[in-house]
């Protein structure tokens, strides 16, 4: 890990930093190579599910494995540019797309009703039925002017101009490493019944 | 607003003392489409963990600074390398085997000879563990600096330390002979755990079993019940760790025994080496190796004040008490995951939890007007 930054050259950190168009500084990149070379195990050029999902807050995440969908078997440039929707440099059509693209998770430029549908039931589990899920999103698209059987484009995604939370419009890379670095002094930590919890400093 | 989950965590936020941010900031109001759309909570959650997370911290090798970067510091390095490798090295191969040669030819016949003998028998099969121990710790010219009173053979208490690499038990044991509870290992290890590590009662368990638990308990208690027993020796974290952080201690063992508790703190110096056994990465051959071509290993122990449980403390808080002590003496800081993650995946009850609390705020905010 201390070598990282000799086995990665200037114009790999310029080539790279094209492929992001230009979300991330070239010290960013080097801290998210470090990072990249630490979850690759055996160096193989990407992080494998498996390796992903051994970051135990990832795992714990709902829409872990969509996000693991699209991050599975990239290379460091694709990785970054993944990646750079989070970059403080991202503009809020650039994040826009990037939630677009989860939603859109069979590619083809429109999230249909089903593509919501899948990523309720990620975020809800089993603690909202089927029909409960369809009935809360029937609702809320008539309210807003659009029906089942609508698609909605990137646009439409931008028109609705949700607001974002206040952490992804200001998230940038600074921030989410250096929550990790003042950990939480748990005082007392518990286990209810047999599960681990993970938490972060506000930033 | 007090749907289920949320008293459950705010119980939880009020034990771990500490702001648990979950999906929705409590947002109110009529749910409107932009609401349900917008996942970026989760989505910065996730990105956070992928960018860096506090569990893979605690596993990763910390070497010390390279000095000899420099055109004279740079042969004096050279230098200093064949030092180590061509004459300490074989040195101290030479002091491991001398004591080997002592150690066997005296445990052998003690062994056998004293059979009847019981008590006298364990005595010098103590002693000479401690011994070997001792041959052990010089084979890597190991300087450590004891602190606090010694431990004293008492029946009802058991000692917990942190966890950093098998080296803590050779360590701790040069002192008083310690029965301790330890993952089977194969290979040589394994083998002078059958043979050597058993005659001072030490308990072996499989991590993969979990039936094991059980029996693993009635097994602790009648041991720390003994009085002719040695002192127990448990690490709870379960699993190494660098040194830097401590890892959740397990309450199951060492803190459920209705018994005193006495922590020790290891800290190792990383000035000449750093002692973390990454057991991913290496076998322990590879690492006593390393330990045995490296100038010295420094570290300060300290024998802590032991600790009761208090009326009205659960277990886990009793753990997480100790775990505070012994962080705290040692320069540690905590972290709030279980080391056996490292083998295993995360329950999925903590991602229910953010879910029941979605669906539960989608849901009353769907019936506002």
């Amino acid at each position: 890990m201390g070598s990282a930054s000799s086995v990665l050259t200037q114009y790999d950190i310029e080539e790279v930093q094209e492929h992001c168009s230009n979300l991330f500084s070239q010290q960013e990149i080097v801290s998210l190579y470090q990072r990249f070379c630490q979850l690759d195990r055996n160096a193989k050029g990407f992080i494998s599910a498996d390796e992903f999902l051994s970051v135990p807050e990832f795992a714990m995440n709902p829409l872990s494995q969509r996000l693991l969908k699209m991050v599975d078997g990239l290379n460091f440039k694709d990785f970054v540019a993944f990646l750079s929707a989070f970059s403080g440099k991202a503009t809020t059509q650039q994040k826009i797309e990037f939630i677009f693209k989860v939603y859109d998770s069979d590619n083809n430029g429109k999230v249909s009703f089903n593509d919501i549908l899948e990523v309720l039931r990620d975020l809800s589990g089993s603690f909202m039925s089927d029909e409960q899920r369809e009935k809360v999103l029937r609702q809320v698209l008539q309210e807003a002017g659009y029906s089942k059987e609508s698609y909605l484009m990137l646009d439409d995604f931008i028109k609705i101009q949700y607001v974002l939370s206040h952490d992804f419009l200001n998230c940038s890379l600074y921030c989410l490493f250096k929550k990790s670095v003042n950990y939480i002094d748990a005082k007392v930590g518990s286990q209810l019944g047999s599960f681990q919890v993970g938490t972060k400093n506000g930033g | 607003m007090n749907s289920s989950s949320e008293i459950q965590n705010q119980k939880l936020s009020s034990q771990l003392d500490l702001d648990l941010d979950f999906e929705f900031d409590q947002p109110s109001g009529k749910l409107r489409l932009r609401d349900l759309l917008d996942i970026s909570p989760t989505l910065t959650e996730a990105s956070g963990a992928i960018i860096d997370d506090s569990f893979t911290r605690c596993f990763k090798s910390n070497p010390p600074e390279t000095w000899n970067w420099n055109v004279y510091l740079f042969p004096l390095w050279c230098l200093g390398v064949v030092i180590r490798y061509f004459f300490l090295f074989p040195a101290r191969v030479l002091i491991l085997t001398i004591g080997w040669m002592i150690f066997l030819s005296s445990y052998i016949p003690v062994h056998f000879l004293l059979k009847g003998h019981d008590k006298l028998r364990k005595k010098f099969e103590r002693y000479l563990v401690e011994l070997i121990c001792s041959f052990f710790v010089a084979s890597w010219t190991g300087v450590v600096k004891y602190h606090g009173p010694r431990p004293s053979r008492r029946p009802k208490q058991v000692f917990v330390a942190n966890h950093t690499s098998m080296i803590d038990f050779i360590i701790l044991e040069q002192m008083t002979a310690f029965a301790v509870i330890m993952q089977k290992h194969p290979g040589w290890v394994g083998l002078l755990q059958s043979t050597i590590l058993e005659s001072v009662g030490c308990i072996w368990f499989n991590r993969t079993e979990v039936k094991d638990r059980e029996i693993l308990t009635k097994k602790l208690r009648d041991h720390v019940q003994g009085a002719e027993n040695n002192p127990l020796l448990i690490f709870p974290e379960g699993t190494c760790v660098n040194n830097n952080y401590t890892v959740m201690f397990k309450k199951g063992g060492a803190f459920e025994l209705d018994c005193t508790v006495c922590p020790i703190a290891i800290k190792y110096n990383k000035i000449f080496v750093d002692a973390f056994w990454n057991s991913r990465k290496q076998s322990f051959t590879k690492h006593l190796l390393r330990l045995m071509t490296s100038w010295a290993v420094v570290c300060d122990v300290w024998y802590l004040e032991p600790q009761n449980i208090k009326p009205g403390e659960t277990a886990i808080e009793f753990a997480e008490r100790v775990r505070d002590i012994i962080s705290v003496r040692a320069g540690l800081k905590k972290v709030p995951w279980d080391g056996l993650l490292k083998y295993s995946r995360p329950s999925p009850k903590h991602r229910e939890l953010k879910q029941q609390s979605f669906s539960e705020s989608m849901l009353r905010r769907l019936e506002e007007k």
